[in-house]
């Protein structure tokens, strides 16, 4: 009965790829070594090769890839555009199917006068952005990646971004989600009612699921009138220290810019060598600050007195922009930080700590001390604002030297979070990289509740197992 | 030999942030990894350090990509996707030679008078009338599209190549006051004749003395397409040594491709010190004709030419040469010409050179694009100084039975040049 039992699955696993064709048509599934070698990696540097890559274009065909998967024991691995950071859409398991949302990429409804949009997961969120722009209306969450990162992909790890300061993150901005669950049926949360208590918040539960309890297929997403004025300025300090202290000094006068960033001086040297924009190579940091909304006169005042803020904390300079090209040119530098630090050297691990505002300074004195310790640079930059840093190891994988101290290293910083307040992820989620760190930061009895609910949820561990939780 | 490779240097430091996949054309149509930039890089590096074989899908990947260059552009890290994509084409020819490139590229491309000689049948079609007759008789409707598209990427083909009937020095008019070489390239010469002849008219309006070597060969973009780095290596060579034989102070072309190819000239020659001198003397001469008409002084066109243009940035003049306002500053001189920019006037057209021939179906689905975008503006003109792009642009129109015109932005500056003396240049000169 049992042989019986295992040959059959064997035979509906290689006989996979023809039935995930009769699902999305032949051009749906990539099979060759070159597609599934594209498809083992995401925006880290982990790997590993899946059996298949499917390419749905509805939530009906989701469905039956999710059936034919849980038929076959086969584990699926939702992925967007593979910009994620911690190595969560990455096959774990050879038998892997990657499920690839990128062509379900239709906006359904933008709806006006209730303000929301319905997408599908595939949606690319920085045309997301544009298309309800051009209604006057806003969509907030703005990871660095808007433009070649997914909808789906965000809320499946709740992602943030510079505005989370004073917007929020992804998920304050979900009414309602469609998910495929892991035995194919399909569940719909939320609806266009702003409040809604009837029942647990399920749409909670899947922002920052990772891909681990259903596969989120589209989005009632909230949104908010656009901001009619912006002003950013850009404050220069000879002192990292000073810096990091001017940040709970604008938030705690009252004033809530729309973001409060921090660039540290070798992200500023690998920016300019990049993008040539000519900043000032010889401070030790800058700070970002960015207010807006709809009176003019109020946003230019807090831009104002956060630059006389920055001053009296001893900023070299300050500068406001005045165009809005220079302003461009400000974001476009401040997103490019990332990739620009490859220019120093060939890996780095960007981490994603999170502490109370309060101990920004205390935390950044502790991560240079790690990094003099061990002796690799660790670049510091991110969301000071809302307490989200992402100091960022820089190495080379291929001196296994270099790797024994970037595993001690990370290990330290998280640490170093911990012992502040802080937890390991703002905004990244945890999937393969955090995944050693995670009882430590919440606790067998958290990490015990989160396993029964993905048990509940995915009986099978068919829905990208081996993330966020060791199997 | 030692097969020539990419330097592990271009391509370890990717670190699969993602940008590049917001900028290229092939992953906007296809909405795969495998046809992104990212995935290009990934497969070079898998192929090159033994983890993949160099399978003919792993080669084909490469040519895919239509080198459009804006995913180098928008690397923060500095990696160049595109340029790997023809790197990888050379290495593949260097372990399995195709015949037909040999003959081809160079048999025939480097061959000027046989290249003439083989476009031949095209004149005559078009002379003879037949090509009137396909049209009037709607034949060309009966063949299949893509045979019909191929057709129509022929513009109205001149009776004879420019390069036989242009004078090898054409005098200023008026007071000599540069000395100009003119590099003609191959489909300026064969297939737009009417519209270099119009850089010519421009440039001895402008008090330039113009020499056209007519021994040059192509400037090599096609062989470097196909993976033939070696041959084009030996085209600049041989380029080099006739314009060393000409004291001229800049040498101009109006053909983006070979601009940008011959702007590449000062990097082929590394390691080679005496041919990495002559080429980057070679080199810091070269200018497109945009670009050199912007910096010297311009005489304002008097004739007015009302119409709505917009412009369409070739990929080697934008990306390749960084020019990109000094064509649209020639085009706002022209009095009368009402300029709408459109949207995406950066994105490839998806020309690339064959890609319509070789990769039928995402070219069409690139172009597709443009010509919304293009017939958004509802301008009556787009001009982009690119033959590639303008046999595209052309092919596509027609097509949807849009008669918009393509033409050169130097074609618009000599109609209102010539509208004002009543054409009296054209005769001169023709």
């Amino acid at each position: 009965m049992k042989l019986t039992g295992f040959l059959t699955e064997e035979r509906i696993k290689s006989r996979m790829i023809e039935n995930l064709a009769k699902i999305v048509g032949k051009n749906g599934v990539l099979s060759t070594p070159e597609d599934l070698a594209v498809y083992s990696y995401d925006g880290t540097f982990a790997e590993g090769v899946p059996r298949a890559v499917v390419l749905p274009e509805t939530t009906g065909q989701v469905s039956e890839i999710v059936k034919l998967a849980e038929e076959a024991r086969v584990p699926l691995v939702a992925r967007g555009m593979g910009s994620g950071l911690a190595a969560g859409s990455i096959p774990t398991n050879k038998d892997g199917i990657v499920v690839c949302f990128t062509r379900m990429n239709r906006i359904l409804e933008i709806d006006e006068e209730n303000a929301t949009v319905r997408a599908e997961a595939g949606v690319v969120t920085a045309e997301l952005q544009a298309e309800v722009e051009k209604m006057g209306l806003f969509y907030p969450p703005d990871p660095s990646s808007i433009r070649h990162s997914t909808i789906g992909g965000n809320i499946a790890c709740n992602a943030g971004g510079p505005r989370c300061l004073k917007y929020g993150v992804t998920g304050n901005y979900i009414l309602g989600l469609t998910v495929v669950l892991a035995d194919g049926r399909i569940l719909k949360t939320g609806g266009k009612p702003i409040k809604d208590v009837t029942g647990y918040n399920l749409s909670a539960l899947f922002a920052s699921s990772e891909g681990t309890l259903g596969l989120i297929t589209e989005a009632l997403l909230r949104l908010v009138a656009r901001p009619l004025f912006v002003k950013t300025a850009m404050a220069e300090y000879n002192s990292l220290a000073n810096a990091s202290r001017t940040v709970n000094a604008i938030l705690s006068e009252g004033i809530v810019p729309a973001t409060l960033e921090l660039v540290d001086q070798t992200a500023i040297v690998c920016i300019e060598e990049a993008m040539k924009l000519g900043l000032a190579t010889d401070v030790e940091a800058v700070l970002i600050i960015e207010t807006d909304g709809s009176d003019e006169p109020t946003v230019i005042r807090e831009i104002e007195s956060a630059g006389r803020i920055c001053k009296e904390k001893g900023a070299r300079t300050v500068k406001v922009a005045s165009t809005e090209e220079e302003r461009n040119g400000l974001w476009k530098a401040r997103r490019s930080v990332g990739s620009s630090l490859a220019r120093k050297a060939p890996n780095k691990l960007g981490e994603d700590i999170t502490v109370p505002r309060s101990a920004i300074p205390d935390i950044v004195q502790k991560i240079r001390d790690i990094s003099a310790r061990h002796g690799l640079p660790i670049v510091i930059f991110g969301h000071a604002g809302d307490g989200n840093l992402h100091p960022n190891i820089l190495f080379d994988k291929r001196e296994p030297e270099d790797w024994a101290k970037v595993e001690q290293m990370m290990g330290e910083v998280f640490d170093a979070a911990l012992s502040v307040g802080g937890t390991l992820s703002g905004e990244h989620g945890v999937g393969i990289l955090k995944r050693p760190y995670f009882e430590k930061a919440l606790g067998p009895v958290s990490v015990d509740i989160q396993r029964r609910i993905k048990q509940v949820l995915d009986p099978l561990n068919i829905l990208n197992p081996g993330k966020i939780f060791e199997d | 030999m030692e097969l020539k490779k990419p330097e592990e240097s271009t391509y370890h430091n990717c670190i699969r942030c993602g940008l590049c996949l917001a900028a290229c054309p092939t992953y906007r149509e296809y909405l795969t990894e495998t046809a992104s930039p990212r995935g290009r890089v990934a497969l070079t590096r898998k192929g090159l350090e033994g983890e993949l074989h160099l399978s003919p899908n792993l080669i084909e990947q490469m040519y895919s990509c239509f080198a459009c260059m804006a995913c180098n552009d928008i690397c923060t890290v500095g990696i160049k996707p595109a340029d790997l994509a023809l790197s990888m084409r050379y290495v593949q020819e260097q372990r399995q030679p195709k015949k037909w490139k040999q003959i081809l590229f160079k048999g025939l491309l480097s061959k000027t008078g046989r290249l003439e000689l083989a476009t031949l049948p095209l004149r005559v079609y078009e002379k003879l009338g037949i090509r009137r007759l396909v049209y009037l008789l709607g034949l060309n409707r009966l063949l299949p599209d893509r045979m019909r598209d191929l057709e129509a990427m022929l513009p109205r083909i001149p009776q004879r190549p420019l390069r036989r009937i242009l004078p090898e020095i054409t005098g200023a008019r008026g007071e000599t006051r540069f000395h100009v070489g003119y590099f003609l390239g191959c489909a300026q010469s064969l297939l737009f004749a009417e519209q270099s002849a119009a850089t010519l008219r421009v440039l001895a309006r402008n008090g330039c003395r113009v020499v056209t070597p007519k021994e040059i060969e192509c400037c090599g973009m096609p062989a470097r397409g196909y993976g033939r780095m070696d041959l084009v290596i030996e085209q600049a060579r041989h380029n080099i040594t006739i314009f060393e034989q000409h004291d001229v102070d800049v040498i101009v072309t109006d053909c983006a491709t070979c601009g940008s190819t011959l702007k590449e000239y000062g990097s082929l020659f590394s390691g080679d010190t005496e041919w990495a001198d002559r080429a980057s003397a070679f080199r810091s001469k070269v200018r497109d004709i945009s670009e050199f008409l912007a910096q010297i002084p311009l005489k304002k066109p008097d004739g007015r030419i009302e119409t709505t243009v917009t412009y369409h940035d070739p990929c080697h003049l934008l990306r390749g040469q960084k020019l990109w306002q000094e064509p649209r500053k020639l085009l706002s001189m022209i009095e009368g010409l009402d300029f709408v920019e459109m949207k995406e006037a950066d994105w490839c057209c998806g020309s690339a050179g064959s890609q319509l021939i070789t990769h039928y179906d995402t070219s069409w689905k690139v172009l597709n694009r443009k010509l919304d975008n293009i017939e958004e503006t509802e301008a009556g003109i787009v001009a982009s100084g690119c033959p590639g792009c303008r046999m595209q642009l052309h092919t596509g129109l027609q097509r949807r039975g849009n008669s918009v015109r393509v033409v050169h932005p130097i074609t618009l500056l000599d109609e209102a040049y010539g509208l004002f003396d009543g054409g009296e240049d054209k005769k001169q000169n023709d």
